[in-house]
C-alpha cells in the first residue's frame, strides 16, 4: 500500500558535476578521523587516551549526559590526535589506521524475536545510536524517548545528490534488517518514501508505510515528508534516518559487526570526472578527491550537499552523515556592475533581468558568491514559493531572531530542522542566514523548554 | 581598477568612513564576498536587484511626466491643439526642456537629500547602506505635483526619510512608506500649496493674478468642484496620461505596462495590485448605485465624484500609480499572501472613498495607503493566528509517549492531552 505525496512548491537546484553511475574503490587512508561538530549538542567525554590502540567499533568517547551513548573507531589503529579548541572543546579526533583491520564482534540478538530494550541497548553501544536523529530539536534521539513514528526518506532531490536508486542496489537484506528493528522502537509507523517513479529497493521493503513523493526540492527532505504525513505537534517525538544509515545500521544486525563503509557520490563542478566511490566514515577526502581529478585549485570541498553540507578542505575527513562531497568553485572575486546587469549563468527564482526562467533544465555552474551583501528582510512572499511546509517562513525565521519562545512554539518550530530552510536561504534577496537563525532558534528552545 | 578598489576597501576595513565607501564600491563591483554558513550556492538576486527592477519600471513613467510638464504648461497657454499629433505637440525638445527644468531638479533634489542622510546614519550607526531609497528616492519626484519648490520638497524628505524610516532601523524595518511619509508631510505642512488648481502645471502659480493667467486644475479637482463638464479631456487623454497632474501619475498605460513588467518579474506582488483595482472598482460601483437610487441630487457636492463611471476612478489621479508603485512595497504592505488580498482591497475601497468624500483634496490614494500601511501588520497578525489554530487543533490529538527512563517501549501506551 502507498499514499502518493505531490509537492508543488519548491525549486530543482540543477548543477553542473552531477556523479556518473560508476562505483570505484577509493584508496585506503592512512589517518581517518572523527568530526565531533557532526554531532550536534553532545558533549564528549573520552574513554580512551592519544597513543591507545582501537578495533574497528570500539569506543571513542561517549556522550556526557548519557553514559551508554558510545560514539566508535571507523577504523582499527592508533589514536594519534585528540584536536581541542577553546575551553579545550574536543574538535575531532584522529586514529592512524593499522595494514591489518581488525572489527570489534556484537552479539546480535535474533532481531524477529528481540525486545525493544535489546535493539536499543545493541545501536547504543555498536556506535550506530547517532545514525538516528530526532525531532523536535533535530538532534541526535533521545533514547528513552518514545517516538510516535519514525521517518526516512529515500528520495534525493538536493542538488548534485547521490542517487539513492544506484547506491543502495543490492541492500536489501540490511536495509530490511534495520526497518525490522527499527520498527520494534516505535508504536507508530515506519514512514518511507521514495521517487514516485523509482525502482528504490526502499520501496520493496515490509513493516513500512510507503509513500510515493513527486515534485520539485524540498519534496525529498525528511521534514517535507513528516509535515505532509504527520505533522509533529509539542511534546511528541519523531525519529529520522538517512537510507546510507539504515545500511551501516543493517549491517551490524546482520553480522553483529560495525562496517563503517559507504558508497558516496563526488560531486560538483570543480571535479573533473565526478563518481561514485565506495569508502569509510572519516576517511580523507583527497584520498578519492584528487583520484578524480579538480579543476583548478580555488574550490571548496564540502561533505554533503551543496544547501545543506558543511565546508571542510581537500586534506579533511569525511562527515559522519555524509553520502555526497561537493567541490564548488569559490567565488571570492568582485563582479563589475554584477547587480544590474543581465544574468544568464546563475539560478534565480525571480525574473528581474535573470533569465534560468528561460532555461528550465540548464545545469549551472554556481560559486560560492553570496551575489549580494546581507541585508534586513525586505521582501515578501518569496519563500512560499520554495517552502512547502504549512508554516510561515518568514514570521518563524523572525520569532528565532527576536526570541521569542512562545511564537516559535507556535509558529512550528518544533516540526523544522535547519535544512528544511536551505531552499529559503538559497533564494533570499536579503542573504539572511536562514539555517543558522533556525539552529540557534532551536537549541535556544531545547536550552529552555526540551 | 578592480584590484585597486579591493585595496582602497582593505583600508578602510573598520574605519567610520567604511559603510560609505563600501555603498560605492558595490555599486560599481559585486562584491567578492562568499558564504560562510548554510547554504553554499545562492540564488543571483539581491536587493539592489530587486530595487533596480523597480526603478527600471519606474523610467518610462519619468519620461512620460518630463514630456507631459511641459506639454501641460504650453497647451494651458496656448490652449490644447485641436489635431493633437505624438511628435508634433508631444514628444517636442520645448516639452522636455520644460520638463528638465522642472522634474529633474525634483529627482537630483529627492537623491541627494534622502541618499545624504542614508549615508550619514550609515556612517553613524555603521551599518551598510541599504537600497531602499533607491527607490523612494525616484518615487518621490513622481508623486509631487511639478511646481513643488525644491526646498519645500528637500524639507519634506528629510522629515520622511528619518522620521518616516532611519527611527525604526532603517530599510525594511519602517511601518510607513517613506515615499508616501515624504507626500503626506508636504501636503499637511503646505496645504496652500499643495492643494488648489494652480500646482499641477508649470508656471500656473507664477502667473496666477496676472492677464496671463493660466488654469492648472486637474481632472479630480474639477470632478470636485461638481465642474465636470468644464475641461475637455477625453477618456483616451486620461488614460494615456495628456492631462495634468503629479509628475508621474498621469499616464496609466505605462504604470499599467510597469504594472505588468513587476508582476513578471515577480518583484511585485500581484496580488496586492489585483485586489487594489477591485476595491476601488466596488467602491466606485457602490457610489454609482447611490446616484442611480436617486439618493442624491445634483446639488451634492459629492454628486460630481460620485456619478463618474466607477471604471474611470483607475485612469484619473494617483489611484493606478498608488496601487502598483506604492500599495506594492513590501516592507509597509502586509507579508502573508492572504493578507495581502485584504490590504489590497481596503487600499482601493478607500482610496476611492476618500476620494468622493474628502472636499479639501481630492485624492485619497496617498492618505488610503498610509492607513493601510498602519493596519497591515494587525491584518498579517490575524492571518497567521489562522496557521497558529490550526496547529493547536492538531495538538489536541497528538500522541505523545512519556519518556521511557525504564526501557521498557513495549508497555507504554500513547497518552492524550
Amino acid at each position: 500500500m502507498s499514499t502518493d505525496i505531490r509537492i508543488k512548491k519548491g525549486l530543482n537546484i540543477k548543477l553542473v558535476g552531477a556523479a556518473e553511475h560508476t562505483t570505484t574503490k577509493a584508496v585506503l587512508s592512512n589517518v581517518y578521523a572523527l568530526n565531533l561538530n557532526d554531532f550536534h549538542g553532545i558533549t564528549p567525554k573520552m574513554l580512551l587516551k592519544k597513543g591507545d590502540e582501537v578495533k574497528v567499533g570500539d569506543a571513542l568517547f561517549y556522550n556526557k549526559n548519557r553514559e551508554d551513548m558510545l560514539f566508535v573507531s571507523p577504523v582499527s589503529g592508533e589514536l594519534v590526535e585528540i584536536e581541542r579548541g577553546e575551553r579545550r572543546k574536543i574538535l575531532s579526533l584522529k586514529i592512524l589506521a593499522d595494514k591489518k583491520q581488525e572489527s570489534l564482534e556484537h552479539k546480535v540478538p535474533n532481531i524477529e524475536g528481540a525486545s525493544a530494550s535489546e535493539i536499543k541497548e545493541l545501536l547504543l553501544k555498536s556506535g550506530c545510536w547517532p545514525f538516528i536523529k530526532q525531532r523536535p530539536y533535530d538532534i541526535i534521539a533521545d533514547p528513552d524517548a518514545t517516538p510516535k513514528a519514525i521517518f526516512i526518506s529515500g528520495y534525493a532531490t538536493a542538488p548534485l545528490a547521490a542517487d539513492l536508486d544506484y547506491v543502495l542496489q543490492g541492500k536489501e537484506a540490511e536495509l530490511q534488517a534495520a526497518i525490522t528493528a527499527l520498527a520494534k522502537l516505535t508504536p507508530g509507523k515506519v514512514h518511507v518514501s521514495v521517487g514516485k517513479s523509482s525502482n528504490n529497493p526502499l520501496g520493496s521493503l515490509k513493516g513500512i508505510t510507503l509513500h510515493k513523493v513527486s515534485g520539485p526540492h524540498p519534496a525529498g527532505l525528511v521534514g517535507t515528508l513528516i509535515n505532509k504525513v504527520d505533522p509533529i505537534n509539542k511534546g511528541e517525538t519523531v525519529w529520522t534516518l538517512a537510507p546510507q544509515d539504515l545500511v551501516l545500521i543493517g549491517g551490524l544486525l546482520l553480522t553483529g559487526k560495525f562496517n563503517p563503509e559507504r558508497t558516496i557520490a563526488l560531486v560538483g563542478s570543480s571535479v573533473k570526472t565526478p563518481k561514485y566511490y565506495t569508502t569509510k566514515i572519516g576517511a580523507e577526502i583527497a584520498t578519492f578527491l584528487y583520484a578524480s581529478g579538480v579543476n583548478g585549485d580555488n574550490f571548496r570541498v564540502i561533505n554533503g550537499d551543496a544547501l545543506t553540507g558543511t565546508q571542510t578542505a581537500p586534506d579533511g575527513y569525511l562527515g559522519f552523515y555524509a553520502n555526497v562531497v561537493t567541490a564548488l568553485p569559490e567565488g571570492d572575486d568582485y563582479e563589475f556592475f554584477g547587480w544590474n546587469k543581465p544574468i544568464f549563468n546563475k539560478i534565480s527564482s525571480t525574473r528581474a533581468l535573470t533569465f534560468s526562467w528561460l532555461f528550465p533544465n540548464k545545469k549551472y555552474d554556481l560559486n560560492t558568491n553570496t551575489n549580494g551583501e546581507h541585508r534586513a528582510f525586505v521582501v515578501t512572499g518569496a519563500y512560499e514559493k520554495v517552502f512547502p511546509l504549512d508554516i510561515y517562513p518568514m514570521q518563524l525565521l523572525k520569532a528565532c531572531m527576536v526570541k521569542d519562545l512562545d511564537e516559535m512554539e507556535q509558529l512550528g518550530l518544533y516540526e523544522v530542522a535547519p535544512e528544511d530552510f536551505s531552499l529559503t536561504e538559497f533564494i533570499c534577496i536579503s542573504k539572511q542566514p536562514h539555517q543558522e537563525i533556525i539552529r540557534e532558534g532551536l537549541d535556544l528552545l531545547y536550552k529552555e523548554i526540551g | 581598477m578592480k584590484k585597486k578598489l579591493h585595496n582602497l576597501k582593505e583600508k578602510y576595513k573598520g574605519k567610520k568612513m567604511a559603510p560609505a565607501f563600501n555603498a560605492l564600491h558595490t555599486f560599481l563591483y559585486m562584491p567578492n564576498e562568499t558564504t560562510h554558513s548554510g547554504s553554499h550556492v545562492r540564488a543571483a538576486d539581491d536587493l539592489k536587484r530587486t530595487m533596480n527592477t523597480v526603478i527600471m519600471a519606474l523610467i518610462p513613467v519619468l519620461l512620460f511626466g518630463i514630456f507631459n510638464a511641459g506639454y501641460q504648461h504650453y497647451s494651458a497657454i496656448n490652449g490644447f491643439p485641436a489635431d493633437f499629433s505624438l511628435f508634433e505637440h508631444f514628444l517636442t525638445f520645448d516639452n522636455f526642456w520644460i520638463g528638465a527644468i522642472t522634474v529633474l531638479p525634483l529627482v537630483i533634489v529627492s537623491y541627494g537629500v534622502g541618499l545624504g542622510i542614508e549615508f550619514l546614519f550609515a556612517v553613524i550607526k555603521g551599518h551598510e547602506v541599504e537600497e531602499g531609497y533607491l527607490v523612494t528616492g525616484m518615487l518621490v519626484p513622481l508623486i509631487i505635483p511639478v511646481d513643488t519648490p525644491l526646498w519645500m520638497l528637500a524639507v519634506a524628505v528629510a522629515f520622511g526619510v528619518v522620521i518616516g524610516k532611519e527611527v525604526f532601523g532603517g530599510t525594511g524595518m519602517n511601518i510607513l512608506n517613506p515615499a508616501l511619509t515624504i507626500r503626506a508631510f508636504l501636503f499637511f505642512a503646505y496645504p496652500t500649496w499643495m492643494s488648489g488648481d494652480k500646482v499641477w502645471v508649470h508656471q500656473a502659480v507664477d502667473l496666477a493674478g496676472t492677464p496671463d493667467a493660466i488654469s492648472g486644475e486637474t481632472v479630480l479637482g474639477y470632478l470636485a468642484a461638481n465642474k465636470g463638464a468644464e475641461f475637455s479631456y477625453s477618456i483616451s487623454d486620461m488614460f494615456l496620461g495628456f492631462i495634468p497632474g503629479s509628475v508621474g501619475e498621469t499616464s496609466t498605460i505605462l504604470i499599467l505596462l510597469g504594472g505588468l513588467f513587476l508582476i513578471f518579474s515577480k518583484i511585485a506582488s500581484w496580488r496586492i495590485m489585483l485586489s487594489a483595482v477591485l476595491g476601488s472598482l466596488v467602491m466606485g460601483f457602490v457610489f454609482n448605485m447611490v446616484v442611480d437610487a436617486g439618493w442624491i441630487t445634483e446639488t451634492s457636492k459629492f454628486y460630481g465624484l460620485m456619478s463618474l463611471d466607477f471604471w474611470q476612478h483607475l485612469i484619473i489621479g494617483g489611484l493606478a500609480f498608488g496601487i502598483v508603485y506604492m500599495a506594492t512595497d513590501p516592507v509597509t504592505g502586509a507579508q502573508t499572501n492572504r493578507g495581502k488580498w485584504i490590504y489590497g482591497f481596503f487600499i482601493g475601497f478607500i482610496s476611492v472613498m476618500i476620494r468622493v468624500f474628502n472636499p479639501a483634496y481630492p485624492e485619497g490614494v496617498f492618505l488610503a495607503i498610509l492607513l493601510m500601511n498602519v493596519f497591515a501588520p494587525t491584518i498579517d497578525h490575524y492571518v497567521i493566528r489562522g496557521n497558529v489554530k490550526r496547529r493547536l487543533k492538531r495538538l489536541k490529538n497528538a500522541t505523545i509517549f512519556p519518556k521511557d527512563t525504564d526501557n521498557k517501549a513495549e508497555e507504554l501506551k500513547a497518552e492524550t492531552v
